[in-house]
């Protein structure tokens, strides 16, 4: 290299002559400076411009992702009982966790919409024509390994949310004729997913794919080279090289992508610092769901959002069952992957070429459209009126739905009826739109929850996240109430108005706060022990226990205003319930009075009276966990009602060769959920909390 | 190069124009780089930070399990521990040698862990003698260095207690290996 071929070598001159000595040495033993020159001195026909960013935007991208990627590696561990566990600690436990995995995550997104732009521009610019057709073809096997490296990304937090969006993707790998449910059980790692699912996938995402891509990212560049940049025309400008002036716009470009990242990263942090909110850094960045659970339903279940389009796309072949989600989910991508592959052979031709940008500018759009309609769909109930359809309600829930009662209903007026049906099927989005929200809100509870436990001083068990998850009366009470007992009985808060209707539903006593102060002074207040939130909806009703509530318990020559008051805190103190020091010296007389056979001891079994288990229950640890457990296991055992059980069914106890309907842990974490009894962080051990207000 | 500081001063121009593009290019692109390499290197060295907490009182046995007749016995040490999220409970973490000898009240603790270079040190009944198997390091059954050694020390005694009612209890501590001073890891 002669000094006139190189245009900028002048800085040497400032270069200190030992310097340029080893410099000189390390150039003949490596020719690094004809590298970097070749590197940095390539021409580009027309000048810098801001539209050839793209692929360097890219490589940036994925180099970021190296990085991130490689220390995320150093924490993560791939297994069914750590990698959500290690990625909670990542979040919510490294220092800078929170920023490394928010950088990582967020980057893969933007590399998704950088790679849209580099294909448009690549297209538009007809940039894959002869003789860079190859290059085009590189280019088309990177988006897809960019493609794959997200979708198995998306898996290895071993959430609920990439766990369901995974089944559904493998599931349909499943669908390719043949050989489907082979290449399903390969990327699977068996028959189930499990520790293999996990190894693979990360084997897949850390080391398989970013090979390939590597790879094939050398031939990209280095075809980019041998063919020079294709020039947009028409070119006015004069030629430049690549360093500096297109080097700057590159620059620029990163420096936007990354500020951008960073942006979405630390956003919601402003938001908190505005709303005047602790900013808990583990909620920046990447969001961690509850830990994965086969067997907790999902209804937030929705792939990342650059997938939402094939998602909604599926649902435009719904009813046409495996034929339908094989057409969606392989036939037309894979056909739109085929179509792409040939544009450098349409684009020989001037109306070829005019189809290809069409195409990519309609695929693009129709993406565009498709998640717009997914959001749509899911997030409809948050601008739509409900209350405008008071009217639909009503003739659905007075007919049952029934077509033949809706149109007596409405005059079998025939536009009337049309009407109708138009304005059920909003409704019907707004009641699908509202569940799916719900179930988003109660995934973000159950992930704050996992937290929430994950944080706890004795961490997380060695059997996972999951065990955590499972014993936990919080998360599971409210489910598993909600499956078996609240046909019956409610659990809402008196004092919230309007309540009454709630109660009158059921048939059972409202079990919110179930031996706490509150509930015990309802039972034995004469106005309440016959309404509808105790005994009003069961045989009870007319029972000797309302009875004696208001007639003799009101009697106040019987019962002093004092004992009444002791009987109350006795109660709650034996539901192991009672608050505060300041009562319990009326306990002991409370707990006199209730043995005593004249008063409550009468039916009632309790201390040393000899009250005959089987009339009225035994009051010895009433409202314990213990007692709850024992009632929900056997209402009709000697402790409770033998006789009287009013259709409450025996949850513990199995018929002959058969299970229970709830096993002793269920009932256990019910019980303990109706009394209130589970882990809180204390103050100082919230994360975050050091960060938050006095 | 002198020919070169002759030229016009439009083309000086130029260079200099294209001198300072390049230095913008360069804070630009590094600047793009300082948030992914300034979270890797801060969360890589995240266990820098980690400590092992403080050495506490882990119970150990029972005096009547250490009879006074200079025998050194092994002993676990059990303890919750706590490794990155994941909290064990009552698990061995490690084991000591206990020993009293004849007519002593005294208890004795040495650490299992070789201060060479952390194998686990094994007792030699035959031999009356400690040996370590990785690099043959003896020790007497007071644990004093048996000359010659690869190990630089002793090996590292451990504070004891016995409660009035015979609970022997051992303050449980890693030291580091390889050195001649005993100091004790946080
Ligand atoms: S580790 Fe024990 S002798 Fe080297």
């Amino acid at each position: 290299m002669t000094e006139t071929q190189s245009p900028d070598t002048s800085s040497e001159a400032h270069v200190p002559a030992s310097t340029r000595g080893l410099g000189n040495w390390l150039d003949s033993r490596t020719g690094y400076r004809a590298l970097i020159q070749s590197a940095l001195y390539e021409r580009v026909p027309g000048g810098a411009r801001w539209r050839y960013v793209w692929g360097s935007t890219l490589v940036f991208a994925f180099m970021t992702q190296v990085v991130t990627g490689l220390v995320l590696w150093a924490s993560y561990s791939a297994s069914a009982q750590t990698a959500w566990e290690s990625v909670y600690f990542i979040q919510y436990e490294m220092t800078g966790g929170w920023l490394l995995r928010g950088i990582h995550h967020v980057m893969a997104q933007a590399m998704i919409v950088l790679l849209a732009l580099h294909v448009m521009q690549v297209v538009i610019d007809g940039a894959y024509r002869a003789p860079r057709e190859v290059n085009f073809w590189l280019g088309l096997v990177l988006m897809t390994l960019v493609l794959g490296m997200a979708l198995t990304g998306y898996l290895l937090p071993w959430d609920q949310k990439g766990y369901w969006a995974t089944r559904v993707a493998t599931n349909l790998a499943g669908l390719v004729p043949l050989i489907g449910p082979s290449i399903q059980q390969l990327v699977v790692g068996g028959p189930d997913y499990g520790h293999h699912t996990l190894t693979r996938f990360f084997a897949l995402h850390a080391g398989f794919l970013p090979a390939t891509l590597v790879l094939f990212l050398v031939l990209h560049l280095s075809l980019f080279r041998k063919h020079g940049l294709h020039a947009k025309q028409p070119i006015t400008q004069p030629d430049a090289m690549f360093w500096p002036d297109q080097v700057l716009k590159d620059a620029v470009a990163m420096l936007a992508v990354m500020a951008v990242v960073l942006g979405v990263i630390l956003l919601p942090a402003l938001r908190a610092i505005l709303a005047g909110e602790p900013i808990v850094s583990g909620h920046l960045g990447a969001e961690l769901g509850a830990p994965a659970d086969p067997s907790e339903p999902y209804a937030a279940a929705r792939p990342e959002w650059y997938f939402l389009f094939l998602f909604q796309f599926l649902k435009v072949f719904e009813g046409w069952g495996a034929t339908g989600e094989f057409l969606g989910a392989i036939v037309v991508p894979g056909a739109t992957l085929g179509v792409m592959f040939l544009m450098p052979i349409l684009g020989q031709w001037k109306l070829g070429h005019r189809f290809n940008v069409l195409f990519t500018i309609a695929i693009l759009a129709g993406a565009g459209l498709l998640t717009a309609m997914a959001v749509h769909e899911d997030y409809y109930a948050l601008w739509a009126d409900r209350s405008a359809f008071a009217d639909v309600e009503k003739v659905l829930d007075s007919t049952g739905g029934d077509s033949e009662k809706i149109a007596a209903a409405l005059g079998h007026d025939k536009k009337k009826i049309a009407d109708f049906e138009n304005r059920r099927h909003k409704l019907e989005s707004i009641r699908r739109s509202e569940a799916f929200l719900s179930a988003v809100k109660q995934a973000g509870r159950d992930a704050d929850r996992a937290v929430e436990l994950a944080g706890r001083p004795e961490k997380i068990p060695p059997t996972g996240a999951l065990s955590l998850v499972r014993s936990d009366p919080l998360t599971q009470g409210p489910r598993l109430f909600a499956q078996h007992c609240a046909s019956c009985h409610a659990h809402v808060d008196p004092s919230v108005k309007g309540v009454e209707r709630e109660f009158a539903k059921g048939s059972a006593a409202n079990l919110f706060e179930f031996g706490g102060e509150s509930w015990v002074r309802g039972l034995l207040d004469p106005k309440q022990v016959a309404s509808a939130a105790y005994f009003g909806n069961t045989a009870h009703s007319e029972g000797d226990m309302v009875s004696f509530v208001s007639e003799d318990f009101a009697d106040k020559e019987v019962w002093k205003q004092a004992d009444k008051e002791a009987v109350v805190f006795a109660l709650v103190e034996e539901a192991g319930l009672l608050k505060g020091t300041e009562n319990t010296k009326l306990v002991k007389r409370g707990r006199e009075l209730i043995a005593d056979t004249d008063r409550c001891g009468s039916c009632h079994p309790y201390g040393e009276n000899e009250t005959e288990l089987g009339y009225a229950p035994d009051l010895n640890g009433w409202g314990s966990t213990e007692w709850v457990v024992g009632i929900i296991t056997d209402p009709t055992h000697q402790r409770f009602y033998p006789d009287t059980n009013d259709r409450m069914p025996r949850f513990g106890v199995a018929s002959e060769g058969g299970l229970p309907a709830l096993t002793s842990e269920q009932i256990e974490l019910i019980s303990r959920w109706l009394r209130g009894s589970w882990y809180r962080p204390a103050a100082s051990e919230k994360p975050g909390a050091a960060a938050g207000h006095p | 190069m002198t020919a070169e500081s002759h030229q016009e001063p439009a083309d000086e121009k130029t260079k200099r124009r294209s001198f300072l593009t390049g230095a913008l290019a360069i804070l630009c692109g590094g600047l793009a780089t300082v948030p992914p390499f300034g979270a890797a290197l801060w969360s890589f060295f995240d266990p820098l930070r980690r400590s092992s907490g403080a050495a506490t009182f882990l119970p150990l046995t029972d005096l009547t399990n250490v009879p006074a007749d200079g025998q050194p016995r092994q002993f676990p040490v059990i303890a919750d521990r706590v490794d990155a999220w994941t909290g064990f409970k009552a698990e061995p973490i490690g084991a000591v040698y206990v020993k009293r000898d004849e007519g002593s009240d005294r208890v004795e603790a040495l650490s299992a862990t070789c201060p060479h270079a952390g194998c686990f040190v094994e007792l030699d009944k035959a031999a009356g003698c400690f040996r370590c198997p990785c690099h043959n390091s003896s020790f007497t059954l007071d644990g004093g260095i048996v000359a010659p050694s690869p190990s630089p020390r002793s090996m590292d005694s451990l504070e004891c207690e016995v409660s009035k009612s015979g609970a022997v209890s051992v303050k449980w501590q890693n030291f580091y290996s390889g050195t001649e001073e005993k100091v004790a890891r946080k």
